[in-house]
């Protein structure tokens, strides 16, 4: 992973003293409110329904063991002895006071972390594969652009006060598991015809209220153009993008209210002018930092395939975490484990000071100290041998992190909602618990099969709700929480919006109506290999509406 | 029926307007405003407070009197006033409440 030079540590040192300065400085009623509001945005500090919380950057998700027992401290120390992993692949923390969070930013700064840019109007985390490095369908390692494209935009003087937020996703595989076309910008790492590594190159997706996939505008661009086209994007938002509402200010809007194609004719103007300065990335550059993500030196460990049988052989539990939560690495004697933050019954995302120090004594003895956030709420361990895949899941047993449910029903996508956030107009971790205590049976869900759920408590959908294969959008109406239903919606290459399948349902009708929907998929899917999703694909919503409203008299 | 409620600057807690102009961690110690004179006296006082620096994001909200205590009628509010609904050992309604005294 990336290193600190000295320029580096220099930098966040600097800005830490500068919000713990602006901080003391707000204390003292020296600055206002509307003065220190989008500085401390700027930091990662929001003001939410109980207290403020922090978003602490997870570049491209990637973590060592070293930075992950100091954000156990940070939640034993100044929170409430638990942090929520995000669907940016960050990290939040619901119970910050303002007064500590210098200090919690100069624990950050000692291990190479901040919460720079995880809010605010400007580019936010760089977000990539979680199984980046050792995916065995992957091209190329996405995280040394992502980290190219973190250096560029870490306080970039002319994209610092954007139209409204910024976010940039990369994946390095046909398999999108990046949701890149949900993304402002979305890079697709591939090679050309002659074996050159470029990307493909996506503008305008988004989710909120008004959910558009992305726009392919460039098929094959360069490597070593990246920051000249990606700067040519920006600063043609940067001018373009509305101000005047909040609402329609994201670059979605721009690519839709001007069009595709006259605005990738301003884009390419614009990077034709700036194609052969600065911006071109020399190999020799791109080389140095790719030379950060080596991978780790993967010796051989042929004993895996007998371990594992007899392990498997011994323990039921093992065998079913193995077939749901273990990944084919590129390396036969190795795995990708993804550690579910989604226990049944529990708050998705959210993990204890005391988890978070085990999982870096894992990751440092049995996993080459890598760590990854996904955008799906989880945690990954890239690099296990699978010699080594049984000792890995007795330690998670051991600790309650081994609930073998990765992509299944209970493997619930959910924003905090209405129990922490003040956006939230209904409350998602509820429901989330209640549908997961439904479907608790591991012999259900297995014969449900792959199925993304996601949920929002809020129209500004940071539960990505939109692209669950079975999406909740929580609202409120007349003064009751109400939850909407969508169907069919996608993150992967082949990205959809999910479909509003009808009338909303109450907090105490909304469990049951996820059961009505996964047993007519049950009923109706072909084979019992069809997924939810393609099953989905194949009728379309109506037998979903007949069995949810069917009985009902239907409106004049 | 109205009360003033705001979050603390230095922590972000969740406070109510007091009939003294103290900030109170407990929804119990607000003041209720039952005609338009008395919500503006509590608005006046919570722009004090916010200018003072003690407090931000200060608004009126509606409550009822439910079974003598002071409850919001909006959901939000009830779950500022308690804490998260799926974590009843966090926040204020993990806290003990005053003992009777005999």
């Amino acid at each position: 992973m990336y290193r600190y030079d000295e320029f580096d540590h220099g930098f966040v040192q600097a800005r830490v003293a500068e919000f713990r300065d602006q901080v003391e400085r707000r204390l003292a009623g020296e600055i206002t409110e509307e003065q220190f509001r989008p500085l401390r945005l700027m930091n990662g500090v929001y003001l939410q329904l109980h207290a403020y919380m922090l978003r602490v950057a997870i570049p491209y998700g990637t973590l060592n063991s070293r930075q992950m027992r100091v954000l156990a401290h940070i939640a034993r120390r100044y929170d409430k002895g638990y942090g929520h992993f995000t669907t940016r692949q960050n990290i939040q923390y619901n119970w910050p006071a303002l007064a500590d969070i210098p200090a919690i930013l100069d624990d950050l700064a000692s291990v190479e972390m901040h919460a720079l840019q995880t809010s605010g109007n400007c580019i936010r985390n760089v977000t990539a594969d979680h199984f980046a490095g050792a995916a065995a369908d992957e091209t190329a390692d996405p995280r040394a652009y992502a980290e190219i494209l973190r250096q560029w935009s870490s306080v970039h003087p002319e994209f610092s006060y954007l139209p409204r937020k910024f976010k940039i996703a990369v994946t390095g595989a046909e398999r999108d598991r990046a949701a890149i076309q949900t993304h402002d910008i979305g890079l697709h790492l591939k090679k050309n015809a002659a074996g050159a590594l470029g990307f493909a190159v996506y503008v305008g997706g988004g989710q909120g209220r008004t959910p558009m996939i992305a726009k392919k505008i460039r098929d094959f661009l360069p490597e070593r153009d990246l920051l000249a086209y990606c700067t040519a994007i920006l600063r043609v938002y940067n001018l373009h993008g509305r101000r005047d509402n909040k609402y329609k200010a994201r670059i979605k809007i721009l690519v839709h209210e001007t069009g595709t194609e006259e605005l990738t004719g301003w884009i390419e103007n614009e990077f034709t002018a700036l194609k052969e300065g600065e911006l071109k990335l020399p190999e020799a550059d791109i080389a140095a930092i790719q030379a950060y993500f080596a991978p780790p030196a993967l010796s051989a460990r042929p004993e895996g395939d007998s371990l594992l049988r007899e392990a498997q052989a011994d323990s039921r539990g093992f065998s079913a975490w193995l077939k749901r939560n273990v990944t084919t690495h590129r390396h036969p004697d190795y795995a990708a484990v993804t550690i579910s933050l989604k226990g049944i019954g529990e708050a998705p995302g959210d993990a204890t000071d005391a988890q978070m120090d085990a999982l870096a004594d894992i990751a440092a003895e049995l996993a080459f100290d890598e760590i990854r956030v996904s955008h799906e709420q989880n945690l990954i361990l890239p690099h296990v041998a699978r010699a080594d895949l049984k000792a890995v899941y007795d330690r998670l047993v051991a600790i309650g992190l081994a609930t073998p449910n990765a992509g299944l029903i209970t493997d619930i996508i959910a924003c905090p909602g209405l129990d922490y956030c003040a956006l939230a107009n209904a409350r998602s971790i509820s429901v989330a618990q209640d549908i997961s205590n439904r479907f608790a049976s591991q012999e259900r869900q297995e014969a449900v099969g792959e199925l993304k759920l996601k949920i929002s408590g809020c129209i500004n959908a940071c539960g990505h709700h939109h692209v669950g294969h079975i999406g909740i959008l929580g609202v409120e109406k007349k003064g009751a929480e109400l939850y909407q239903v969508t169907l069919g919606g996608s993150g992967d290459e082949h990205a959809s919006i999910g479909e509003i399948v009808g009338r909303g349902f109450g907090p105490e009708e909304i469990g049951g109506a996820i059961e009505t929907i996964v047993d007519t998929y049950l009923a109706y899917r072909s084979g019992g290999e069809e997924t939810f999703l393609e099953t989905y694909r194949r009728l379309g919503s109506g037998p979903f509406k007949e069995a949810l409203y069917g009985g009902e008299a239907k409106a004049a | 029926m109205k009360i003033l409620t705001a979050n603390r600057l230095s922590d972000g807690e969740a406070v109510w307007l007091a009939a003294d102009h103290s900030w109170a961690e407990s929804i119990d110690g607000a003041e209720i405003a039952r005609d338009a004179a008395t919500e503006e006296r509590l608005e006046r006082a919570g722009k004090a407070a916010y200018l003072k620096n003690e407090v931000v994001d200060v608004n009126l909200i509606d409550v009822a009197l439910v079974d003598g205590q002071v409850s919001p009628s909006r959901l939000r509010e009830r779950i500022r006033a308690a804490g998260p609904t799926n974590r009843t050992d966090l926040g204020k309604q993990a806290r003990p409440a005053i003992a009777v005294a005999a």
